[in-house]
């Protein structure tokens, strides 16, 4: 039952990831990867907040904290589209971009995860 | 269109769960602090796309395997996740040999997967 869980909500999110890349398809900034670059940087965010969100639902089924956290938002962002296209701006000689792109998303991803972890655990606290 | 997410969904369906599935027996067979899961699962994703981008499968073969499972099968947000909690625990050398290796050998095995589908 996890497992199935797991599944339909990473079907749902490689979709989400899919129809964002095609949106953004024409979108170039100096061919800096843009969409995995977003994707990944919201879904950071997302985990963060979920991770600390999700367990104290108590409406939730328990099932679907593996399912949205693993599933949907595990499968939404990626990190072998990542490395292909830090490899790929390599190959086209492109270092600046590729060197700036790890850098953002070694620093951006730590970043985006952080505030959504700090997002969850304010809430429900009378001040922070 | 519609067909095309067909493809990516379908992938996806699969490689959540093959990255659940492994990651959950890995957790269970070597049980340690440092995420070794995520890791082997990072890194043989990076390998597999470079071969599926190398090898210029049909499109739809591409969606199928590349964007839907190995996507789905690699995850950017757990490993970002698991690098917060070893800083919370302030266990740096783990964080920084984390970070370090999926970083230098996740684009290396993307390079030599690409270079080898290429040849294939």
């Amino acid at each position: 039952m996890k497992y199935v869980a797991v599944g339909i909500a990473g079907m749902v999110g490689a979709s989400l990831r899919y129809l964002i890349g095609l949106s953004f398809q024409h979108v170039w900034l100096y061919d800096f990867p843009f969409a995995t670059f977003s994707t990944n940087m919201v879904g950071c965010f997302l985990l963060g907040w979920f991770t600390l969100l999700l367990p104290r639902l108590k409406f939730l089924p328990p099932v679907m904290i593996p399912a949205l956290g693993t599933g949907l938002i595990g499968s939404f962002t990626t990190f072998s589209t990542f490395s292909v296209e830090t490899v790929e701006l390599m190959i086209n000689s492109k270092w600046g971009i590729a060197l700036l792109y790890i850098l953002l998303s070694l620093w951006g991803g730590l970043l985006f995860l952080w505030l959504g972890y700090r997002f969850g655990s304010s809430k429900g606290e009378t001040s922070t | 269109m519609m067909l095309s997410i067909l493809f990516v969904a379908v992938g996806g369906f699969f490689g959540a769960i093959a990255r659940f599935g492994v990651s959950n027996w890995i957790k269970g067979k070597y049980p340690s602090s440092f995420p070794i899961a995520t890791l082997i699962v990072n890194l043989s994703g990076s390998f597999l796309l470079g071969l599926i981008i190398g090898a210029n499968l049909a499109h739809s073969l591409q969606l199928l395997f590349g964007t839907g499972f190995m996507g789905a099968f690699t995850t950017f947000s757990t490993f970002k996740l698991e690098s917060i909690q070893l800083r919370a625990e302030k266990k740096w050398k783990s964080l920084v040999i984390y970070l370090g290796i999926t970083y230098t050998i996740g684009i290396l095995f993307a390079f030599i997967g690409i270079r080898l589908g290429t040849i294939l």
